[in-house]
């Protein structure tokens, strides 16, 4: 049984790691669970901020439930396959 | 290189709300309403006193500043001189249901053609967290440490239901912000409400129930699951009325 | 009720000349609420303004008049409202933001008695601000000073406050109301149409400009911002007194609103027996007409002070003469069993006889 190597990806976000205040709720909003936050790396506001993994699928729900307006979403016109993150 | 990422009709997006506030979700999609049915230039928004009046000198909508719970009796003041204009309210329940309850309630009765927006929290969060008349019973406040007690602070006043009641209101809905799909259905609703101020049909009014993990001293991912099941199951979100086409 | 006189003048009850004479002055939009002895101006509003494609609103209560009236005139339609002092001291939370969201508006007191001075000229509510403030005597004058309120408030993005009182209100007589004025409509009214412009107005007591780049008000350069405005306004609007027989006075008499016409009356009754007696009628309180008072107390013995309640414009007065001769209260709370303001002692014998009195003290001493 191999894992599979690459993931279609629909989408893909731009992140204003500046603006984030680490509230995580983008998280969760994410349907296909591609958003994580980071563990150590801070912004100069000393906030943790939400890293993109491959498979997004540009549904936008998280420029939806940001508070801060830190994504912007865009959808490719034909989706991507990309490497799997490595865990 | 990062775009501008800040919804067109807001000046400036770094606002200092607390992380994970609902407040900026919802100012978001009433402009993007506002944008979306082109009343840009015909809108005027009347602030009410709370966290939210941080966008008051910030929108590229006209604004008007009003006291801690009077923006209903400013906005009729405002539309009965300016009848062509969009007028809304923008308050919180602390505002509204609180301060303000005597003076959305007679807007609603005049069927004054506004669209009253509510920011629901379940707490007065510009001073710090305290109870006010939206408060559900046993939610825990600072000034109500143990959880709202019917015995000792009665129960909240559930708004909506009130103006749903009130034969001058022709729309009334409640929506939430604590979901991508919330914030989409109470987008409808916002539209419908501002829908039901240019047809004249009479007031209009949408509660917004917002996440307040300060006021709500849960951590900011917790803070979408407390809104359901603490606020939503006591002020329940949907259409209420909509007697817009009547 | 009007009856038609010869050339303009007609007979009309003081509560109508003043509904009159305000749409006259351009007024477009009122809201009251009933209050004794403020309600007939709500119903001559409330009849008149459809008429001249105005609005008046029946508020629910005055905390909602003031509102309705602070949204109108936020979009640059002139604007008022009025009730009797106790409705006034509801609306001051409202009346001190207004000020300082750089409003123009009208208000009417039309109160019971005079004892709402201080909280016309010190400003009821909380703060610091400064609003004009008119003291009419009668009709006539009431409906030229409502013409000069709303000159004044719109020069001054400033409420302007007129005193009137249980005998203006019910007072028939003569009276010729002023033409109409037309108002243009200023460039900082809202109307909704600047939205989207990048130019957006604001109309906001916590400051008067959009912060582009940054979220939150500076509420200290916006205070300063009208506190510059104040004394500008102060310094400049000139003060109103009527000033009658102060040449030689030995004394002077100072009276303001309704109450001063029977001071006058008795002036002249003692003037006939030899008394040198003057008057001065301040008819702006704010600004107070000090250098007319100091004038009128040089070389007086003793300047006196008659008002319907117990001392508040002698302050003012004490504050003008500033020691060039004693000031004395002969003045006092007088009111009948209904509290709305019927002054008993407003008797020219019994002013005559205070007045004489207040002479005598001093020039027995």
């Amino acid at each position: 049984m191999s894992r599979p190597t690459t993931v279609r990806t629909r989408g893909t976000l731009v992140i204003d790691v500046e603006a984030c205040k680490g509230c995580d709720l983008c998280i969760a909003s994410c349907p296909p669970g591609v958003l994580v936050m980071t563990d150590l790396e801070t912004n100069s506001r000393g906030y943790r901020y939400p890293r993109l993994l491959p498979g997004c699928t540009g549904c936008q729900a998280c420029s939806q439930i940001c508070p801060d307006f830190v994504f912007q979403v865009y959808k490719y016109e034909t989706p991507l396959e990309l490497p799997a993150a490595t865990p | 290189m990062v775009d501008d990422f800040v919804p067109a009709l807001i000046d400036v997006g770094a606002h200092h709300l607390c992380p994970g506030c609902g407040e900026p979700i919802a100012m978001r999609i009433v402009l993007e309403a506002v944008a979306e049915l082109d009343l840009t230039r015909r809108t005027i928004a009347v602030f009410g006193i709370g966290c939210y009046t941080a966008f008051s000198n910030n929108l590229d909508v006209e604004v008007l500043q009003a006291l801690h719970g009077r923006a209903p009796s400013v906005a009729t003041g405002v539309k009965r001189a300016r009848p062509d204009s969009i007028v809304c309210t923008i308050q919180g329940d602390g505002d509204m249901v609180s301060e303000g309850l005597q003076e959305v309630l007679h807007t609603a009765a005049r069927g004054e053609s506004v669209t009253c927006i509510m920011l629901n929290n379940g707490v007065f969060g510009e001073t710090g967290g305290h109870m006010s008349a939206a408060t559900v019973v046993g939610q825990r406040t600072k000034t109500s440490l143990e959880g709202r007690d019917p015995a000792l602070h009665g129960r909240p006043i559930l708004l909506a239901s009130l103006l749903a009641q009130i034969e001058g209101a022709a729309f009334v809905a409640r929506g939430l912000v604590n979901s991508a799909g919330n914030v989409a259905r109470t987008k409808k609703m916002l539209l419908r409400a501002f829908e039901a101020q240019d047809r004249r049909a009479g007031f209009s009014f949408v509660e917004i129930l917002t996440m307040c993990p300060t006021g709500w001293f849960v951590e900011t991912e917790e803070a979408p699951d407390y809104l359901e099941g603490h606020l939503a199951a006591v002020h329940a979100p949907g259409v209420l009325k909509d007697e817009v086409d009547r | 009720m009007t009856t038609a006189l010869t050339g303009g003048r007609r007979l009309l009850a003081g509560s109508e000349a003043i509904a009159e004479s305000m749409v006259a002055a351009g007024c477009r939009f009122f809201a009251g609420y009933p209050m004794t002895p403020f309600t007939e101006v709500l119903e001559h509003m409330a009849r008149l303004l459809p008429g001249v494609g105005g609005v008046c609103m029946n508020a629910e209560s005055e905390l909602e008049a003031i509102g309705m009236a602070w949204g109108a005139a936020a979009t640059g339609t002139p604007a008022a409202t009025g009730s009797t002092g106790q409705g006034l001291s509801l609306m001051q939370e409202s009346l001190a933001e207004i000020t300082l969201a750089r409003l123009p508006l009208v208000v009417l007191d039309m109160a019971r008695g005079q004892g709402d001075y201080y909280q016309a000229t010190r400003g009821g509510g909380h703060g610091d601000y400064r609003h004009l403030v008119l003291a009419p005597a009668d009709s006539a004058e009431a409906v030229v000073l409502l013409g000069s309120a709303f000159d004044l408030a719109e020069r001054w993005r400033n409420p302007v406050l007129v005193m009137g009182d249980y005998y203006l209100a019910h007072t028939a007589r003569s009276v010729t109301i002023p033409d109409p004025v037309e108002r243009a409509v200023p460039d900082w009214g809202l109307d909704g149409s600047s939205g989207g412009t990048g130019r957006a107005k604001l109309v906001s007591f916590l400051g008067s400009r959009k912060q582009r780049d940054d979220v939150g008000y500076d509420l200290a350069a916006h205070y300063a911002d009208c506190a510059e405005h104040t004394v500008e306004m102060t310094r400049s609007v000139e003060p109103l007194a009527e000033v009658t027989d102060t040449d030689d006075a030995d004394v002077v008499v100072v009276a303001f609103g309704t109450p001063a016409r029977y001071v006058q009356a008795a002036a002249r009754a003692l003037r006939a027996t030899g008394v040198r007696v003057g008057c001065v009628r301040p008819i702006s309180l704010y600004p107070f007409p000090t250098e007319a008072v100091a004038r009128a107390a040089d070389g007086a013995r003793v300047v006196a002070v008659y008002e319907n309640n117990q001392g508040q414009m002698v302050d003012d007065v004490r504050l003008a003469v500033l020691g060039r001769a004693p000031v004395t209260f002969i003045g006092g709370l007088s009111l009948d069993s209904s509290g709305f303001g019927i002054a008993p002692d407003l008797d020219v014998r019994i002013l005559t006889g205070r007045i004489a009195t207040a002479l005598e003290r001093v020039t027995t001493s």
